[in-house]
This record gives structure tokens, C-alpha cells and sequence, in this order.
């Protein structure tokens, strides 16, 4: 088709199309150029009004309470870099560490038993395979809001309100449906061959997996890697309840702007926000296509 | 080997399943039963009373408001969303210059994918507070001045039980379009370039392909968003939670389910009632999500 749009482009005189149709066509480029204009126009009105947002919560960081709220869509008078500095003071650092503990231990485990269970559901016939494959993907499905009152108690008998672990088995217990959904059809994709000279070798069930299969599989697993870092990091409703006394960094924002509306240290609510979102969009713009890939595929099929 | 076969499955299974079954299955399993129930969530003791706790539902005048915020929401989200992605993909994917009709993408589609995605990456409260500081309803909070210099009146947004939903429901669909484009644009790039020439061979224009060949090959993912937008603005929690004033405030314009079930279950000691409001909210996700699949069915295209 590009060569065909090419000829067109360069090639219409010697072309010599009957009159009329010439005359049509030079009104459907002059329309084209009109679309192409107009395409641009919406499109770029959608992202400044995507990107205006945050850009102006970045601004906003380094602004006194006053400029915020007093001339919104000015630069500040002078650069107030205290802000994060006081931001920091409300607990924000703490909410980061505890985010990135959290994170850490949730993905690391997540993907670990997610690509385990996965790989056993992808290539190994055993009864009751499909309905254990088929409890993990309903998973995806189900409102949060109707087991929250009932995960409450489960973790709060367990003893694990407000710890490190509570909130990493919890996290691992709801990041597993999707995972095991990705990696699962992941596994099936991937050659048996390899796996089978790796068994007349003499390796094992497990050994197949961790040192065949597992690399075999990096593609999907960074994919799905980045997913639940940002899901988990991004996680509110689950510490929300289960750790109310070890705010991840999530809640800790959704605690200062609460606070800020009596205190009113906007500045620096606006550097927590800051604090909160460039690791995250760093991340994102590191790996976008990996990102959006994981994002939607689970989506797709 | 069979034997180390099995052992080798149950070894690899048995810890994601346990850790599935303690956290994710038995918390649903254990709702169903508890909304059966007036348990206070503090008292180790509790009666089994039927279907007490739905009849009073149908009266709790507050529920009832929650559900049709959100029933407002499910009926405008999903639309707006997929309406505008579908209009952005389709710029993307045929406002090209040239003549190529469906063929051509408009020059920096990746620009557009990058910067229409980035609220999906974002956590809700990070979005909730950005907007909730720029809706301020004083004359000089970001909104309300933008609006004044190009001549409109402020207003009072989240502050005005008459507007406050529909900013919660502008915050839901700007943070969603993004994602939608993002996916319908990778459906649309996997249908075959013959299709499109043949379209164009048969004298289609732009619009004519987008509604004939496009949408009805995009069908199934149409329909699949369709759910998943349903579901999240029945699941919609965090946004209200941070954004409104109250929350669920003004004058609970903004309440909702999830809302109604943190309160009952935490805060009211009625954790056997939030239960029954989680299992109503369960078959509200069941009944669209086959509404859904069933009234938008349409013949499958394979290509």
C-alpha cells in the first residue's frame, strides 16, 4: 500500500486519470491536509490536558502555599526547594520506604510462585489443571470491595495488621490472577525442544525450570515485572485498610492533603506528590513499551 | 518419574494456592456467608438472620444513592471513554497526510501513546490530589482562573453536590482514555493492510472504512473494554476517597458502594451489613458483565 500511496503522490500526471476523478482527488488532498491538521489539533489538545496537570503539580512543588492557591498559573517568585524538605518532615520518607519494601519483597515473591504455578498449568496434564487455571483467572474478575471486610479479620487473626509481611502476601495473594494469566500463556509459547534436551541431559523437573524455562521466558517476565511494580507501588485500597499504623507512600498523600486543608503546607504536599510520581514515571518512560504491552494484553485476548 | 512428576506439580502449586486461597478465596467465600449474618465484626458472637440484611438494604436511603452514583457513573464512564479512545485511535490511525485511506498514522503517534498513558501509571491518590487542587472553588484556583480569562464564570466543582459526580466521573475518564487508546490502536495495527486497500479499491473514504471495516473488527476488544469499564466504575473507591470532601460529600452527591462498605464495615461496626452491600455489588458486576457479553454479541471475524 505505500508504494501505491507513493506513485499516487508523484505520479498523477502521467497517471492521466479521466477529468473528473482527477478533480476528486485533488479535493480529497486538499481534505486530507484539513484531517492531518485537524487529527494534529485534537490530538495535541488531549495531551496538554493530560500533561498540563503534571507539569503543574511539579511546579506546584517548588511554590509557597499562597502562589498555588493565589496565582495558580504563574512561576514562583523564588524556587522554595524546602518544600521537600518539609515533606519529608511529615513522614513522606518513611512512606517511601515502607512503599519500596513492600514492593520489593511483593514483586520478587509474586513472581517467583506466579511463573512457578504458571508453568505447571501451561505444560504439565494433571487432573483438575483447568479448574485450578480458570480459579486464578476468575480472580481478575471480582470486586476487591466484596472481600475487603472478611481479608480484614483473615489478616487481622494471622496477626499481620500493619506489618511488612502482611502486606506482601496480601499483595503477592491479589498480583497472582493477572500473572499467572500472563505467564501462562507466555509458557505455552515457548519451544519444548529445548526443555527436552534439557530432560535426556539428566535435569530435573525443577532444574528445567529454573534453568531453562526462566530465561527462556525474560521477555515476559520483565513485562509482567514492571506491571507489578507500578501496580503494587500504585496499590491504595489494600494498605488503606490492612496497614493503617505503616502507610505506604500511596496512602501517606491521600493522609497530607487530608491534613493540608487544616495545616495548609501545600508546598509541600505537592513535593510528597513529586517524590511519589517521578520514580514511577522514570520507570514508565524507561520501559514504556514493556509497560503498555502488559498493561493491555491481559485486555486483548 | 510419574511419582516425581506429581511431586514435582503439587510443590510448585501448593504454596501460590494456599497464599490464594487464604487471602483471595476464602475473604469472597467468607462474604457471602457473613452478609447472612449481623455480625458487628467486633463481637466473636453472631446470629445467622437470613435475608434480613438485603430487605434493609432496600431502605437505607444512603445505599440507594450510592448505587445510582455509581450507576450514573457506569452508564457515562465507559461510554465517554470508549467513544473518545475510538476517536483518538481512529486520528491516529487514518488522519495521516496522504492519501492512503486507513493506512497512514498522523506523524509522533508515539508521542501521543506515551503522553495519553501516563495517568494509567500514575497511583489514584497522586491524580486525586492534582485535581483536587485544581478544581479549588475559590476565584483563583487553577480551573476556575483558566475559566474566567477565557470568559466563562468559576464554579464551585467538587464543592457543588450538582457537579461534584461529574467531575469525579471527568477524573475517571481522563485518567482511562489513555489506556483504551493505547489498546484499541494495537488491535487496529493486527488487522491486515488488504483489508484497508481492498476498502479503498471498493472507493471507501476515511470515515466510511473507520465505521465498516474498523469498528466492526474491533469488536471483541470493544466489547471486552466495555466490561473492564463497567467493573471499574462499580469497583471505584480510591478517587472518591481522597477527592471528595466528606468523602462522599457534598451532601454524599458522591457516594458510592465501596464507600458504604468501608464506613459500615469499619467505622459502624456492621461488618455482616457491609458483607451483604459487598455480594450486592458482586451481583452487579455478574449481571453487566453478562448483559454486556450477551447484548453486544455479535458474529466473531476471524482474519
Amino acid at each position: 500500500m505505500a508504494v501505491t500511496t507513493r506513485t499516487d503522490d508523484a505520479g498523477t500526471p502521467t497517471a492521466t486519470p479521466p477529468r473528473q476523478a482527477g478533480d476528486g482527488r485533488r479535493a480529497g488532498r486538499a481534505g486530507d491536509a484539513g484531517v492531518n491538521v485537524l487529527s494534529h489539533v485534537v490530538l495535541i489538545g488531549w495531551s496538554v490536558m493530560v500533561l498540563v496537570p503534571f507539569a503543574w503539580a511539579l511546579l506546584a512543588s517548588v511554590k509557597t502555599s499562597g502562589e498555588i492557591f493565589g496565582s495558580p498559573w504563574s512561576l514562583p517568585e523564588s524556587f522554595q526547594w524546602s518544600n521537600f524538605a518539609s515533606a519529608w518532615d511529615k513522614g513522606v520518607g518513611q512512606y517511601l520506604l515502607n512503599s519500596v519494601i513492600v514492593v520489593t519483597g511483593g514483586v520478587v515473591l509474586t513472581m517467583l510462585l506466579g511463573s512457578m504455578a504458571a508453568y505447571v498449568l501451561a505444560r504439565y496434564r494433571f487432573p483438575g489443571n483447568r479448574f485450578v487455571f480458570y480459579l486464578f483467572a476468575a480472580g481478575m474478575m471480582f470486586p476487591v470491595f466484596l472481600a475487603i471486610v472478611p481479608l480484614f479479620f483473615v489478616v487481622q487473626n494471622l496477626g499481620m495488621l500493619s506489618t511488612y509481611q502482611g502486606l506482601i502476601l496480601v499483595y503477592v495473594a491479589y498480583s497472582l490472577p493477572f500473572t499467572v494469566f500472563f505467564m501462562h500463556a507466555f509458557f505455552k509459547t515457548l519451544p519444548t525442544s529445548v526443555a527436552e534436551a534439557a530432560f535426556m541431559d539428566g535435569c530435573s523437573h525443577a532444574g528445567v525450570f529454573f534453568r531453562v524455562m526462566l530465561p527462556m521466558a525474560k521477555p515476559g517476565l520483565l513485562s509482567i515485572g514492571i506491571f507489578n511494580v507500578i501496580g503494587q507501588f500504585n496499590q491504595f485500597v489494600l494498605p488503606q485498610f490492612l496497614s493503617p499504623e505503616k502507610p505506604v507512600l500511596a496512602q501517606g498523600i491521600a493522609t497530607l492533603l487530608a491534613s493540608q486543608r487544616y495545616e495548609g503546607d501545600w508546598g509541600a504536599l505537592f513535593a510528597a506528590l513529586t517524590i511519589a510520581m517521578v520514580p514511577v514515571v522514570v520507570v514508565y518512560l524507561l520501559f514504556y513499551r514493556q509497560v503498555q504491552a502488559g498493561l493491555t494484553s491481559g485486555t486483548l485476548k | 518419574m510419574r511419582h516425581g512428576q506429581y511431586r514435582f506439580i503439587v510443590g510448585f502449586l501448593v504454596l501460590p494456592l494456599a497464599l490464594y486461597a487464604i487471602f483471595v478465596i476464602s475473604p469472597f467465600v467468607q462474604a457471602f456467608y457473613y452478609s447472612l449474618t449481623n455480625w458487628t465484626g467486633v463481637s466473636p458472637q453472631f446470629d445467622f438472620i437470613g435475608l434480613q440484611n438485603f430487605q434493609t438494604l432496600t431502605q437505607d436511603s444512603l445505599f440507594l444513592r450510592a448505587v445510582r452514583n455509581n450507576l450514573v457513573l457506569l452508564v457515562g464512564m465507559p461510554l465517554t471513554v470508549i467513544l473518545l479512545a475510538l476517536f483518538y485511535a481512529f486520528l491516529l490511525n487514518v488522519g495521516g497526510a496522504g492519501s492512503g485511506v486507513g493506512v497512514r498514522g498522523v506523524r509522533g503517534s508515539g508521542f501521543y501513546k506515551l503522553a495519553f498513558f501516563i495517568p494509567q501509571v500514575l497511583s489514584v491518590p497522586v491524580i486525586a490530589v492534582i485535581w483536587a487542587v485544581m478544581l479549588d472553588p475559590t476565584p483563583t484556583g487553577l480551573v476556575n482562573s483558566a475559566a474566567r480569562r477565557v470568559g466563562f464564570g468559576g464554579s464551585g466543582w467538587l464543592a457543588d453536590p450538582n457537579l461534584a459526580l461529574y467531575c469525579v466521573l471527568w477524573v475517571l475518564v481522563w485518567g482511562s482514555v489513555g489506556f483504551y487508546l493505547v489498546l484499541f490502536n494495537a488491535a487496529m495495527s493486527s488487522i491486515p493492510r488488504d483489508i484497508y486497500e481492498a476498502a479503498v479499491i471498493d472507493g471507501a473514504g476515511r470515515v466510511a472504512t473507520f465505521f465498516r471495516v474498523t469498528v466492526p473488527l474491533l469488536w471483541d476488544t470493544i466489547q471486552t473494554s466495555w466490561v473492564y469499564l463497567a467493573i471499574l466504575a462499580l469497583d471505584v473507591y480510591a478517587l472518591v476517597a481522597v477527592m471528595t470532601p466528606g468523602p462522599g460529600g457534598p451532601a454524599n452527591a458522591t457516594q458510592v458502594i465501596s464507600l458504604q462498605i468501608a464506613q459500615n464495615g469499619f467505622q459502624f461496626g456492621r461488618a455482616g451489613y457491609a458483607s451483604a452491600m459487598g455480594v450486592v455489588l458482586f451481583f452487579f458486576t455478574l449481571i453487566i458483565a453478562a448483559i454486556m457479553l450477551r447484548a453486544t454479541r455479535r458474529q466473531r471475524i476471524e482474519y
